[in-house]
């Protein structure tokens, strides 16, 4: 019989042309254009030098901005995670009738647009804002506090854009554990927190580590809540990114730095996979 | 979080037990369970003894289920007590009851090694290492898996796992052991291998077994005492030959066994052998033997007779012999089931009669016109008024 092989290539080929011509190639474009000079009259120079590179680590300006992406990514993670865990279990545990409901309520934030969702919190923690205007008629406070343009309030606007990926990612996991290992493990002897501890959390790894790894990655490159709610000393790299792309239409800077965000997140996305990837082995067993 | 507090303790009897001593392992006093508006356990009581394996049998949702689950304590009564030891334990956490349970899919942890399973629930009951990994040892070669505790459980077979967990609910030498339809995921062969397994270390072990099923065959082989169940209520409790050979109604005797009804009425009583006028126009004779012997001519009856007790024989071959009973019939259907024939046969009016025959030498075809004979201590007298007959009358119809 003639061997078809070429048949679920044919399949894929919408998919994976989608992918070539938005994805790939322009990426190519990206490292290509990083190797460029900028000309003092603005028209870019087809080179290739690794000046551009070279101008991110000369001083400490750049690579602050990196190292404070990275922090407040794995803040915006451990917040996540912990703000996260606890309504993922409470669905899991719940016998509530409504239950499809809460999950529901969880996907509704995707409904609005994530900048009016974003631009939103201005109207609540800014000077005249909600927060601030109840607190002043109320006398707590004689002036209003600032609460906006600060790392808190890119947090709070990180948080709350990322939290239903880390919930969804941690229920489904949950949701795939057998409640009868609970049962199985109070009949022998445990308490509720010794079966959580023993039983429930390590099962649930999968669904944390992706969910961890997706808000990070997603959190590495946002650039909406530190432009809107952040001040000038909370830029992240993405922000960078855009100024000097969109600003200065430094288009080679620019693409050097997307070139540089792209191979630190790759190497932490490999590493990751390649040492906490081992958490797929729970997945394997059930 | 009080480590203390948690370890579980040999219970001690803190309240008397409603009867004297010895106490039943356990008892159940009116237990009820209600699911919103559903009636799950309907005012159960029931004692079963100390080594003793008690099935619960019945169909599905007949609410056998759920009275496992209340004497393990991951369902409340809503009214009514267990006792464990003469202990009242409705309102004893789960973890301190001192209880194994098995499950159908096994529920072992899929994340540790076969000796982190068995072990786990030693670990709560402060036993020094070495102790443990004796004891999950023994366990395990009692069980017939010796030298599997570095392996995964997903690396062992269904039949192997459930050994496994079933090892895991003995080491911690429980007071009773809770086994919830525990061979129903494993396929037919391993099936009856198992409940073999399950029964010998029962039996070596001694320990109070509640095994929940829905297979007769399991609750016949394998206990001590079958309580059949249906809609929350208790049917029937004895031991597997009474359940079967004398079951208490319409129900039980149509859920264990192959069984035909016909209805009539009571027309002659001498001594222990009553005659009776069937509805389908036969008159058969009954034998009772000692038991619901208070008949009286006229009573409205439903006769009872397991589908292999009757003979199949050429028409006309079988004289009318006293106290036989014989009747007429055609074969309308027959399947060879290898070991034994099963026929249907119309009996007139409209009836049929389910046979099991395993005479292998004369096999009747369709249309064959045949005799039947059934001695009469195998046809049994129930009430005709009985509630569950009329279901099952009632189900039919429609």
């Amino acid at each position: 019989m003639e061997q078809k092989a070429w048949k679920p290539w044919a399949l894929l080929a919408p998919s994976l042309s989608a992918v070539l011509f938005l994805l790939v190639i322009p990426v190519c474009f990206i490292i290509v254009y990083s190797f460029w000079l900028r000309a003092p009259t603005g028209a870019d120079i087809p080179a290739f030098q690794f000046g551009n590179y070279q101008r991110f680590f000369a001083d400490f300006f750049y690579p602050s901005i990196l190292i404070r992406t990275i922090r407040v990514a794995l803040e915006t993670v451990a917040l996540c995670l912990l703000m996260g865990y606890i309504p993922a279990y409470f669905f899991y545990r719940t016998e509530s009738r409504h239950k499809s409901i809460f999950l529901i309520l969880i996907m509704l934030p995707f409904w609005i647009s994530f900048i009016i969702r974003t631009l939103s919190w201005i109207n609540i923690l800014g000077d005249t804002g909600l927060l601030n205007h109840v607190l002043l008629r109320m006398g707590i406070i004689s002036e209003p506090l600032g609460l906006l343009y600060n790392e808190g309030a890119v947090l709070m606007g990180l948080i709350q854009y990322l939290l239903p990926f880390m919930i969804l990612n941690v229920y489904v996991s949950l949701e795939g554990i057998d409640r009868s290992l609970v049962e199985a493990a109070r009949s022998l002897g445990s308490t509720e927190w010794q079966a959580f501890r023993e039983v429930v959390l390590p099962l649930s790894l999968p669904g944390v580590s992706a969910g961890c790894l997706l808000v990070f990655v997603l959190t590495a490159g946002t650039y909406l809540p530190p432009m809107i709610l952040g001040g000038p000393g909370n830029d992240m790299i993405a922000n960078l990114i855009f100024k000097r792309v969109i600003g200065t239409l430094d288009w080679p800077f620019g693409s050097a730095i997307s070139v540089i965000l792209l191979g630190i997140l790759g190497t932490i996305v490999y590493t990751y996979n390649r040492y906490l990837g081992i958490n797929q082995i729970f997945k394997t067993f059930q | 979080m009080n480590s203390g507090a948690s370890t579980p303790q040999t219970p001690s009897p803190s309240e008397p037990a409603p009867k004297g001593p010895p106490a039943p392992m356990v008892q159940f006093r009116g237990v009820m369970k209600r699911f919103g508006k559903t009636l799950a356990v309907e005012k159960i009581d029931l004692d079963i003894e100390e080594g003793n394996l008690v099935t619960l049998l019945g169909p599905s949702g007949c609410g056998k289920t759920t009275l496992l689950r209340m004497v393990a304590g991951l369902e409340t009564p809503t009214e009514g007590d267990i006792f464990i030891r003469g202990r009242r334990i409705n309102d004893v956490p789960i973890h301190l009851r001192n209880l194994g349970m098995i499950f159908q899919n096994y529920a072992l942890f899929p994340h540790k090694t076969i000796f982190d399973n068995v072990a786990f629930g030693l670990k709560y009951r402060k036993i020094p290492k070495e102790e443990i990994a004796e004891k999950v040892s023994r366990a395990l070669q009692m069980v017939r898996l010796p030298g599997v505790e570095k392996r995964m459980p997903s690396q062992l077979s269904g039949g192997q796992q459930q050994r496994i967990a079933l090892a895991r609910a003995i080491v911690i030498e429980p007071d009773v052991l809770l086994m919830d339809e525990p061979l129903s995921a494993l396929d037919e062969n391993l099936r009856e291998e198992m409940r073999r397994e399950i029964d010998n270390i029962q039996r070596m072990l001694g320990v109070t077994t509640i095994f929940v099923t829905h297979d007769q065959r399991e609750a016949l082989s394998m206990s001590d005492k079958i309580v059949v169940m249906k809609d929350g209520r208790k049917q029937q409790e004895g031991g597997p030959e009474e359940v079967y050979n004398r079951p208490s109604n319409h129900f039980v005797a149509d859920f264990l066994g192959h069984s035909n009804f016909e209805w009539g009425k009571v027309q002659e009583i001498e001594g222990d052998r009553i005659q009776v006028r069937l509805d389908n126009g036969h008159t058969l004779w009954a034998q009772t033997r000692g038991e619901r012997g208070d008949w009286k001519v006229g009573d409205a009856v439903q006769m009872m007779v397991r589908a292999q007790k009757f003979e199949v024989h050429p028409r006309g071959e079988v004289e009318a012999a006293d106290g036989v009973n014989i009747f007429e019939g055609t074969v309308i259907d027959r399947s060879y089931m290898g070991g034994e024939v099963s026929y249907f046969i119309d009996i007139g009016e409209e009836r049929e009669i389910h046979v099991i025959s395993m005479m292998r030498t004369l096999i009747f075809s369709k249309g064959d016109r045949i005799s039947v004979t059934v001695d009469p201590k195998h046809c049994h007298l129930l009430p005709a008024d009985d509630e569950t007959a009329r279901e099952a009358e009632t189900k039919k119809a429609g």
